[in-house]
């Protein structure tokens, strides 16, 4: 792979308020570059939440409308300085 | 730098305060549509700047408790009735953003009626139709929406047209009327098809704003749990199922044409309401209160007696009078489907003070023109109080010895005035007589302007004047 591409910030980044997710999954399915994942820790409710990978996310936003929670995902774009 | 782009609608609270110890997650299950059409909402009443001007009206149902959520203005209503109530609150705020918003058994069942005509009336509001083909709440019964061969608790043998007929496709059905200006139907299974969702429930919005008429999005949404099925298991069941049932699309557009779709925004002058009412010829004129005794002050009035003893038109008199003596006053009537023959009886307050309820269940004078009304009425007047009762029809005095009796052949001294039927002029008579609760010269006035002929007016003068004889002391 190409290190200048590899290296480059991710466009997007998300967050998980791991308290809010039921962990039904839907944004684990929907998410165009893979990058979430069911965790393997419990939270408060019993649920296991969504995880974000780290690293990929292209800040689309599509989980975002794919969670039923309001303020469940929480997404993140990269904008020019 | 990265922002935050996508995050939670400032149309929502920012606390729930539906769970005890949990005031950040809905009370949906997982999985569940309504969380999505919920997001969609508050995000596009975001986007329009009118957080403050909606008004969003809670159905019953799962969704029932979207007032913890929503940081809008809410009202709860009957089961079915959004469409109804959602009408009354665009109608009396044309500038809010009225969004009914409605599950299958509310809006498809319970509420057939009411999605119908506001939808043929074409009401500039919005609905939005959550179609999950169950009775989600109560724990997942068959739905008029139900598909057919599925398993609910109340159609455990699947769904079949012999016993329980077809799915029933409101928005085609809907769409076939004049009315409405927008309907289409949209999934939340995929991507592409909560994408779509969101854009139709902007697009429905948008057209109340913008004055366009009747905009509703039905939604096909997941229930996980009253389906039996996971989350994505869901998501694939509406692909493959529920969309074959009942397909995706725009149903009816006509948002283009339909501008300045308030067709029910009539100003009327205050000064031309009399004429359009046919009121001109009403007087207005007032006469000066009578000095009145304690005991007969503020009276509580039931008339009683057969319908076609004019009951009613004696208390309408008492009560016109009584207003244009600057009192508050007022009328209810009480009857049976007969206009002849049957009970009837009407109350009548006429009051120094403003009047809480028109009901007058402790009557503190009761004027009764047959035996029914006096066997019946008798136990509820006020000690102390009055009775009138027209003894040449009712055989018995009153028992009760802690009131005032006035025992007036009304029909006979009536039968002697010239008619029979000016009984309750007689009675008037001798209640106004006994009491001076009003101005006679006055109610005389109102008395000719509710008479036909001059003939009968005569009849009534010497009517009410053989009663005030009768009873004044």
């Amino acid at each position: 792979m190409n290190n200048e591409i590899k290296n480059r910030e991710d466009r997007g980044r998300v967050e998980v308020s791991a308290e809010e997710c039921k962990g039904c999954g839907l944004c684990i399915e929907a998410c165009p570059p893979h990058v979430l994942e069911l965790s393997e820790r419990l939270n408060g409710h019993g649920y296991h939440p969504a995880a974000y990978l780290g690293s990929g996310c292209t800040g689309c936003g599509i989980c975002f409308y794919t969670c039923p929670e309001p303020g469940a995902l929480t997404v993140f774009t990269l904008q020019a300085t | 730098m990265y922002v935050k782009t996508y995050q939670r609608a400032k149309s929502f609270f920012g606390e729930f305060e539906r769970k005890p110890g949990d005031h950040l997650t809905t009370h949906y299950c997982p999985g569940c549509g309504h969380g999505n059409l919920h997001k969609y909402i508050a995000e596009a009443i975001d986007d329009l700047g009118l957080q403050d001007r909606t008004i969003f009206v809670n159905p019953v149902g799962c969704s029932v408790f979207a007032y913890y959520y929503m940081d809008v203005g809410n009202i709860q209503v009957p089961h079915g009735r959004a469409p109804a109530a959602a009408t009354a609150i665009k109608r009396a705020h044309p500038d809010s953003l009225v969004i009914s918003y409605q599950g299958d058994g509310d809006l498809a069942a319970i509420g057939g009626n009411e999605i119908l005509h506001a939808a043929n009336r074409g009401e500039n509001i919005t609905v939005f139709f959550i179609n999950n083909a169950i009775y989600g709440m109560t724990g997942g019964q068959m739905a008029p929406t139900t598909l057919l061969g599925q398993k609910t608790i109340t159609s455990p043998f699947g769904r079949a047209t012999e016993r329980e007929g077809f799915p029933l496709r409101v928005s085609e059905l809907l769409a076939t009327l004049e009315g409405p200006t927008y309907i289409e139907r949209v999934g939340l299974f995929d991507n592409k098809s909560r994408m779509k969702a969101r854009k139709a429930v902007r697009k429905a919005l948008r057209n109340q704003v913008e004055g366009r008429g009747f905009s509703l999005v039905e939604i096909l949404s997941p229930c996980p749990t009253g389906w039996g099925l996971t989350p994505t298991e869901s998501c694939e069941w509406m692909q493959e199922k529920m969309v074959k049932q009942f397909p995706l699309g725009v149903i009816k557009d006509e948002s283009a044409s339909r501008e300045g779709w308030n067709r029910y925004r009539q100003v009327v002058p205050a000064e031309k309401l009399p004429e359009i009412l046919d009121l001109t010829k009403e007087s207005t004129e007032q006469f000066t209160p009578t000095d009145v005794p304690g005991c007969y002050r503020n009276p509580s009035i039931k008339i009683a007696g057969f319908g076609g003893q004019g009951l009613l038109f004696l208390g309408k008199l008492l009560a016109e009078a009584g207003m244009r003596h600057a009192y508050n006053v007022s009328w209810i009537p009480s009857y049976g489907p007969e206009m002849r023959g049957g009970t009837a009886n009407c109350q009548v307050n006429i009051s120094t003070e403003p009047i809480g309820s028109p009901l007058v269940s402790r009557p503190s004078v009761l004027i009764a023109l047959n035996r029914p009304s006096l066997d019946k009425f008798e136990p509820e007047v006020a000690s102390g109080g009055l009775i009138i009762y027209d003894s040449s029809l009712i055989d018995r005095a009153p028992e009760r010895g802690d009131v005032e009796v006035i025992a007036l052949p009304a029909t006979k001294l009536a039968d002697e005035a010239g008619s029979a039927r000016a009984a309750n002029m007689v009675a008037l008579g001798a209640y106004l007589g006994r009491t001076n609760l009003l101005d006679q010269t006055g109610v005389f006035k109102i008395l000719e302007k509710m008479t036909k002929s001059e003939d009968q007016m005569a009849i009534n003068r010497r009517a009410f004047d053989a009663g005030a004889r009768f009873a004044m002391f």
